[in-house]
Order: C-alpha cells, then structure tokens, then sequence
C-alpha cells in the first residue's frame, strides 16, 4: 500500500495556543492554555484513491485537510507527497512545483469564488499563478475546463453571482482542474447543496477522478456521502483518528465504539420511525480533553483501563482501530 | 391517535410584490396535521418550506403577506386577525423551534427566566410557582442538574443543550401545535438523534402536532407520520411517509428518492435530477417541475396540475390524469425506445 501512495501524513499534530492575553493571565493567575486540533493524525492515501476524513464538529478535520495542502504548519509530524516533504522542500522551486499538484476544494461556493472577477478570470488564476500556459492558450484551457465540469464556454464571461449553489461548486472545481493537479483536498464540498445537486457534483468529482486519475482527501460529516465516495475512511475523535478502514468494512463491521455510534445515529431513509438508540453525551471541551481514551466518558464499554491509559491504533484485518476494548475483545 | 385535526391549511399563497413584479414563494398550499401526528414538509432550498411555517405564525416579513387561502387553527381562522390576537396564540397555542438555538434565545436573560417569561405571559400564576414549571420543563427536556442549570445563561449550554432549552421554551405554554424549522440542521449527528427522538417523545406523550420542516430525507424518514413534497412553492406530493418515501409517484419526489446516497447501501453512481429549481421570477408555465422532469408530456407545459389521489398518497401531476394516461403512456414507450 506504501509504496504506491501518494499522500503519506505521518504523525500529524497541530496544537493552537488559546491563551489569554498576557495581562490578563498575570492579573487572573490563570495558565496557558493550549487545543489540540490534531494529534498523531497518519494515513497513506494511494494514487487514484479517495480517503475520507469523517467526524463530527470540533474532530479537526479541517485543520487536517489545511495541513495537507500546506495552508497550516503542523507542530508535529509530516506530509509527503510522491516522498517529498511538503513543509521542509530543497527549495523554493521544488515548493512551488510541488504545491501545483496539490489543490483544494472548499465547502462553501459562496466564499471560496471572489464575487467581482469574471469565472474565465477565476479560472485562469491558478494558470497564471504557476505559469502553466501564456496568451491566447490561458482563455482556451479556462473554456476547456468550463466544458469539463459541465458548463458552458461562455459562461466564463458571467460572474459568480449569476450562478447557483451547484454551478457554483463546478466553478470551484473547475479552478481546482485549472493547475492540473494530482491531489485534491475537498473540504465538505456538498454540505451547502441541496440533494439534487449534491448528487450531480458527487458524480461530476468521480468522474473527473476516473478520468484524471486525480486521488482526492475527502471530508465530510456526513456518512452517506463518505459511503459513496470513498475508498477508505479515517473516523476522527477529538483529533485522533480512533479507526481507519476500507469503506466496506467500515460500515459493515464497525469496530470501534464510535464509529458504531455514528454509524447507527445516522438517520436513513429506509427506516421507518425508527428511534436511533440514545447516544449519551456530546464532544467535550477540547482544551480539558478527557484521560485515557478521550471517548470514555460516551463510551458504553470504557472500564478503569480506558479512564487513564491512551489507546493507539493496533492493525487488524483490512482496519486499524484506537481502542482497548477492542484490543482486549470486549466489544461484542 | 385521534382524529383531530388541530390545523388546516387551504389554497394559502404568499406574495412579496418587488419592483420586477410579484413573487410567489407559497402557491396554493394544502395540508392538515391531526392532534399527535407529525407533518414533515420537505423540499430544496428555496421550495418555500419555511414560508409556509412563518405564514401560519404570521410572522412573514413585509412587503410579503398572505394573498390568498385560509389558515385555521382547530377551525378558528388565524390568517386574518390582528397583530394582538396572533401574540396571544403564537407562544401559547403555537410552539416554535428554529434552526439556530444561539438565536433563538436571549443571551442577556438565564434560560429558567425566558422559560418563566414564557409561562407568565400566557398563564395566571405566581413566580414561584413558574419557576418551579420552569424547572421541569428542563427536567424533562433531559438537562441534567435543572435546577442549577435553570439560573444559566445560553452561551453556558452546548449547541445540543442549547437547543433542548429552546424545545422546553416552545412546549412550556402546553401548545397544540409545534412548528419546528429544521430543529437539528446545525448540529451534530449524535446529537441530532437525541433531539428527534426527545421531540418525537414529548410530542407523542402529549399528543402535540407537529410540524417539521427539513430538507434531510433520512430525519422524514425516522420522525414523521406524514410528508408533504414542496417543489417551486407548490405541494408535488403530500401523504403517509412510508408510501411517500418507499414508493414515489411524483417524478420529483422520484428523483429526490433517488438521489439520497444512502449510508447502507453501496452504489457505483446516484442518479441525478438534471438541473437545479427554478428561480421564483421564473417559474415556467404548467408544472414548475417541467424542464428538469424526463417524463414530461405536453399538458405539463400548458396547465398547472392540481392534486389527485394516485394509490395512497396525492399527487400533483399530468402522468396521472385519465384524459393524459395514454400520452404519458407513449412517451415512456418512445423514451424506452431511444434507451434501447
């Protein structure tokens, strides 16, 4: 699996410094104060794949995706692509040639398209910006790739207000392709579209990988659509990944106590007045994580064990799971 | 469950005239929720989901107001009375729930004194005595330590408990009917499940109508007795949410079926309803579902459809219409045709 891959984050960790301000820490005796976003976060996403990052808010998910395409230096740990290190490159030509084969994807087409540029202006940025094309040729990709997310040539001419929530998106997709990239980070892609048009752009992002052969780190919260999309799935708690696994494996034979939550909360449309059993409890504050396993205090099967040692991942088959009752078999 | 019908809502149209003509984000809507049912209504953004529920509350924005159509709350009529009036009813007969709990609550004021608030302006009793209400209402929303919690201010609550004070406010006046505006959109998957399955208890313990407005498929699925389907501000589909769902007859709602991935089942491609609704300034003649529908035939360019029962549920379109049977009939054929 390594040896083709192309994304590898090894022991990623990010930690925000959430102080107050100087004085007021001196007057109030109160400490620093620091939030994990990320801690030991690793995977290997092989070429052409799609790994999925899924959890709820505050899990770091996006923090993750923003250290994988460079936006955030992680306090820890590393991200390679093709074996190059993206944060420590040999030089700036190297960093820059490495970030055109990196692109991103974000959730809301609303914010992520700069309201007074032309879409034909939108596009061609990342063009210009790594001096891919010159001329004439620039207007002539950027209608290409108008043409390939499923708009019109002459829509370049319009601005982004002139488009909808969907179109939008292929917009942003579009301006993605525009640098011919290997690897795409999408941030929640479908979270603002209606249904109808998150299937239309769910569709249009496989295709483009088929075709392509683009590899994709897909983020979600939203467990259908990671069915759909993804090759394997990362579960995220509180900033650890608590399970990895192939898509199938994942949803059929949930190992961890988590997953299995998620998996069962999520509310589906084949089931008729169902009542999904009652999760206890809610993510808690990030600053005071809790001891042990940071789902304990949820989890129906924590004991003394999980209340004060750490979980890591442990390998089992096609799945690797964070998590002590698993490790000891008390999980059925 | 009892007969009961608790509100009906007849031919209801609401109008926003704009200087580019009138708009109409409601068309002849027709619905009724009985006592203890609960009524999903379902749609895209921009279908007119929330329009319906501030008309009943009579809380539209101007220059928009109700054109046409009746609204009657246990066969009073509320859409045409006075601004005092609808106070009264709104808060004490009506409950609300909104999507946002952090906005729907004053953040100046402790959670216990907008529930006491609540209390006291609809029923006659002392402020001890609305405290203690106060405090079992957040009792029985589930908030653990209600009554130190009762003294707390919303930005002290989590997003999940947030909203639970918000479902204690809209049930503390005992309504006969909750209208809930996507309840759980903002928050997390668990504690998505906690909130439905807590409404679906109150409301069922208390036979309290219910009306729920979502665009997730999969909350209708688990939540509601019945579904409404509004597509461009016009109902495509209304009836009991097994056979709305599992079964579809309106092309709309068959498309939108189709096109829910589903987290327990695996497939290769959604299917995919071509194109996105139609802006409000320009919804074509006929059927506003006509330019994206495959099965469109010519009827539905022409004439507005109205709603007809088709096996259990009723639906709004020409396929079903006895005088259109055998167009409908040849264009599949022809469609099949082409496929092959």
């Amino acid at each position: 699996m390594s040896e083709n891959s192309l994304i590898k984050a090894s022991d990623l960790g990010r930690v925000f410094d959430v102080s107050k301000p100087w004085l007021n820490r001196v007057l109030e005796g109160s400490e620093k104060q620091f939030l994990t976003a990320a801690d030991k976060v690793h995977f290997d996403i092989p070429k052409g794949k799609t790994f999925a990052l899924v959890g709820e808010s505050g899990s770091g998910k996006s923090t993750i995706g923003k250290m994988v395409v460079g936006l955030l230096n992680p306090t820890s740990g590393n991200v390679t692509v093709d074996g190059e290190d993206l944060f420590n490159p040999k030089d700036k030509k190297a960093q820059l040639a490495l970030r055109r084969r990196i692109q991103m994807i974000f959730q809301s087409p609303y914010a992520s398209l700069n309201p007074r540029w032309r879409v034909k202006n939108i596009i061609a940025e990342p063009i210009k910006a790594f001096n891919l094309l010159e001329g004439k040729a620039i207007q002539t990709r950027a209608s290409e790739l108008l043409e390939q997310v499923g708009l019109a040539a002459t829509d370049g001419e319009k601005y982004p207000h002139e488009f909808s929530g969907g179109q939008r998106q292929r917009i942003a997709i579009a301006r993605a392709l525009a640098s011919n990239p290997e690897f795409i980070v999408c941030d929640e892609p479908t979270s603002a579209l209606d249904v109808s048009v998150q299937s239309q752009v769910l569709n249009l992002m496989k295709d483009l990988q088929k075709d392509l052969g683009l590899t994709y780190l897909f983020i979600s919260h939203d467990l259908s659509v990671v069915r759909f999309m993804a090759d394997q799935i990362g579960v995220l708690y509180l900033g650890r990944l608590v399970e990895i696994a192939d898509r199938d494996k994942l949803f059929e034979a949930p190992q961890h106590p988590y997953t299995r939550m998620l998996i069962d909360a999520a509310p589906r449309v084949d089931a008729f007045g169902r009542t999904a059993d009652a999760v206890v409890g809610e993510i808690p504050d990030p600053i005071n994580m809790p001891s042990g396993c940071s789902f304990h205090p949820r989890c129906p099967l924590a004991n003394d064990r999980c209340k004060t040692e750490p979980p890591s991942l442990i390998k089992l088959d096609r799945a690797e799971v964070s998590c002590h009752a698993v490790e000891e078999n008390r999980n059925n | 469950m009892s007969e009961e019908i608790v509100l009906t809502v007849e031919d209801l149209i609401v109008e926003f005239p704009t200087r580019k003509g009138i708009l109409r984000p409601v068309d002849r809507v027709n619905f009724n929720i009985k006592k203890g049912e609960i009524l999903g209504v379902v749609g895209e953004s921009g279908a007119g989901k929330s329009m319906c529920g501030s008309a009943i509350v009579g809380l539209i924005d101007r220059p928009g107001r109700i054109t046409g159509g009746e609204i009657r709350l246990q066969n009073e009529r509320i859409d045409n009375i006075s601004h005092e009036r609808m106070r009264k009813i709104r808060g004490r007969r009506i409950g609300m729930v909104f999507q946002d709990p952090l906005t729907s609550l004053n953040p100046l004021m402790t959670v216990g004194e907008q529930i006491m608030e609540t209390i006291r302006v609809h029923l006659k009793i002392s402020e001890a005595e609305a405290r203690q209400r106060a405090i079992a209402a957040l009792e029985e929303v589930g908030i653990p330590a209600a009554s130190s919690r009762v003294d707390a201010y919303p930005h002290q609550f989590s997003g999940g408990m947030r909203q639970r004070v918000v479902i204690a406010l809209a049930l503390a006046a005992e309504p006969e009917l909750i209208i809930a505006d996507e309840p759980t959109t903002a928050l997390d998957v668990s504690v998505q499940a906690q909130i439905m399955a807590l409404l679906k208890k109150l409301c069922h313990e208390r036979g309290t109508a219910v009306m729920l407005i979502t665009h997730d498929m999969g909350v209708i699925a688990e939540t509601t007795d019945r579904v409404a389907v509004l597509y461009a501000g016009r109902l495509a589909e209304i009836g009991p949410t097994k056979d709305v769902l599992s079964n579809p007859s309106h092309p709309y709602t068959i498309g939108l079926m189709a096109s829910t991935p589903s987290p327990t089942g695996s497939t290769e491609r959604l299917s995919q309803i071509p194109g996105s609704m139609p802006n409000l300034r320009a919804i074509p003649q006929g059927c506003a579902f006509n330019q994206r529908c495959t099965k469109a035939i010519s009827a539905c360019f022409k004439h507005l459809p109205i709603l007809e029962p088709v096996d259990k549920t009723d639906v709004a379109c020409w396929l079903y219409d006895e005088a259109y049977k055998d167009e409908a009939a040849e264009q599949s054929k022809t469609q099949l045709k082409e496929g092959a």
